[in-house]
């Protein structure tokens, strides 16, 4: 009887915790190199007077989207690629809104494929041209695994497009020279980095300017320099409410909290001190020694749109394919 | 009832079948059947498309080539490894013991990296093969030094307690009848451990066709050069294409499965050529 009657409390205590408890931590998903970046904003978000714990996850945001599609409890997804999101639109966790629900399309910061090349540019490495001369060897993710080397494709394809006037076949010998001379695809951007100042492999690093200006700052100017090619293409961070998750834990605020204060003067400080382009005006005036000037080219510019780069481009049999199966 | 359950040592058989069947199937039948499922979306024609794409084919030669290269370094080595460790005694034979299991212990991933350490050029081993024109690091030989790490310890562990058992006695009167060290080792050592050593072979086989962590961190991913059949199931998940990633992961599943057969039979002719030499 006694135990009966203890089995029924523990039953009862444990059906009825979580209608009790408010969440005090949310979860953010987010890409592979934004683990600084995120630490920095999350450290600045507390001293703001939240008193909510963000939990960090970082990986591919591919790898991220599914992740979340198969059960990551993430109340607030910080990605790097639009597609990645769109994704979790389909499957049904984020509003089709998402990217009118905060200013700027959804994305607090910018960045755009950017250089580093070792000290005194051996190599003289200033724009996309010269990554495909023979005996450059060139460092970036794969395409196929992550979504900082598809923007390193959609660049270099963005410059080809013009250089070549729009002539195919130039266009495509261009990307399989540059593609023939990468010793090595690693499968993430951290790693890649990690190739070329670890291991010293290849002659040009080409990731986010975020990445590019964060090492030089870190391991110094002497061994590294960033070089900022002619023309980019505009690389948006959007950043999503996971609805389906929010409204089963009931933490929405503390999300939506936490997303606006990306936006905030102090979020976007944090941002452009970790080398990520603001998109506040003043911030970005008061940053504007860091960044070099640079023309980008947008999705919609350059290529008609995510949903047309994701067919055209990425998919299984794409454009992208013939550059990796011409080698 | 009495007389049948007194036949077995251990009661209850009905419910310890039971139980480990349940085990089983929850543990490995379902997940199994839950990928087979997830094939079940596409057509014969798109299936074909993906396993029998020119990128698969390759993926497919690097991955079976490596795997066999690893499997013969570890069926030479692993069967000399377990000879040493159980014909002598000699100081840190203990250690050695315990460190043959330590690729099980480490994550792959590490293992990986260490081994990406190692063989670059400014590494402990790259610093002496790079300048002689043997490169590892980002070749289809780093692909297998990275299944040779993660796969000797199935060849050691299958063959040392076959070897361990092995009556002395035989060997022996072997010697007493005149037969050579070499003869002594072909007719009856030989034989006895052939099985085990065959299924430890397949194993390190079936575990390097697998393997992923290790391999990704050397081998340089490169399409049609360097990727291995892992990778790219990984790159069809990235592309949410979870169907072209169990159709690439079934081929693997199957010839691991074809091995594991090939094994089996192999094992039965050895037991009648046993039986028939005796």
């Amino acid at each position: 009887m006694n135990k009966l009657l203890a089995t029924a409390v523990a039953a009862i205590a444990l059906g009825s915790a979580p209608a009790f408890a408010q969440p005090t931590d949310i979860l953010n998903a987010s890409y592979d190199i934004g683990r600084e970046l995120f630490e920095a904003e999350n450290a600045a978000f507390a001293t703001s007077g939240a008193t909510v714990t963000v939990n960090q996850s970082h990986a591919g945001s591919s790898t991220q989207a599914r992740a979340i599609l198969e059960g990551l409890p993430a109340d607030v997804v910080t990605f790097n690629q639009v597609t990645d999101v769109q994704k979790l639109v389909e499957g049904g966790f984020v509003a089709a809104d998402w990217a009118t629900q905060f200013p700027s399309n959804a994305s607090p910061f910018y960045s755009f494929p950017s250089f580093l090349v070792r000290a005194g540019n051996p190599k003289d490495i200033n724009d996309w041209g010269d990554l495909a001369r023979d005996g450059v060897q060139v460092i970036f993710p794969n395409p196929k695994t992550s979504g900082n080397g598809r923007y390193t494709y959609l660049a270099a394809r963005a410059w080809a497009v013009e250089e070549y006037a729009g002539d195919e076949a130039q266009i495509e010998e261009f990307l399989t020279k540059l593609f023939n001379n990468v010793p090595v695809f690693e499968t993430g951007g951290r790693a890649a980095t990690t190739a070329f100042t670890e291991r010293q492999l290849g002659d040009v690093l080409i990731t986010f300017e975020a990445e590019t200006l964060a090492v030089a700052n870190q391991l110094g100017t002497d061994k590294y320099l960033p070089v900022t090619p002619s023309v980019s293409f505009l690389s948006e961070f959007p950043v999503a409410i996971v609805d389906k998750v929010v409204d089963n834990r009931g933490s929405r605020d503390l999300a939506k909290a936490y997303l606006d204060f990306l936006f905030t003067p102090a979020g976007q400080e944090v941002a452009a001190a970790n080398f990520h382009r603001p998109n506040d005006e003043t911030v970005a005036a008061a940053h504007a020694d860091t960044f070099p000037e640079i023309r980008l080219v947008t999705a919609v510019e350059a290529f008609g749109g995510w949903d047309a780069i994701s067919a055209e481009h990425f998919a299984d049999g794409g454009l992208l394919d013939n550059v990796f199966l011409n080698q | 009832m009495a007389q049948k359950r007194s036949k077995h040592l251990l009661p209850g058989f009905g419910l310890t079948l039971g139980v480990s069947m349940l085990y089983l199937t929850i543990i490995i039948v379902l997940p199994l059947l839950a990928m087979l499922l997830k094939l079940g979306g596409m057509g014969w024609e798109d299936f074909w498309r993906i396993v029998a794409s020119n990128r698969s084919l390759a993926a497919y030669r690097i991955t079976f080539t490596s795997a066999l290269v690893a499997t013969v370094f570890n069926g030479a080595f692993g069967l000399l490894l377990a000879w040493v460790l159980t014909r002598y005694s000699f100081p840190g034979k203990r250690m050695l013991d315990a460190l043959v299991d330590l690729p099980f212990a480490l994550p792959t991933a590490v293992a990986g990296l260490v081994l990406v350490t190692l063989f670059a050029n400014t590494g402990w081993y790259g610093q002496f093969l790079e300048p002689n024109g043997f490169k590892v690091n980002y070749t289809q030989a780093g692909i297998i030094v990275a299944m040779t790490f993660t796969s000797i310890p199935f060849v050691v562990r299958t063959v040392q307690p076959v070897l361990e058992e092995l009556q002395t006695d035989l060997e022996e009167v072997a010697r007493t009848l005149g037969a050579t060290r070499w003869q002594i080792f072909a007719r009856v050592i030989w034989p006895t451990i052939l099985p085990a050593f065959m299924a430890g072979c397949v194993l390190s086989f079936a575990r390097s066709l697998g393997e992923f962590g290790a391999v990704v961190f050397i081998a340089g991913n490169l399409p049609g050069l360097t990727e291995i059949v892992s990778l790219l199931i990984f790159i069809r998940l990235d592309e949410y294409n979870y169907e072209g990633a169990a159709a690439l992961a079934f081929v693997l599943l199957l010839a691991a499965f074809l091995t594991l057969l090939l094994t089996n039979a192999l094992q039965a002719w050895q037991v009648r050529y046993a039986e028939r030499s005796r």
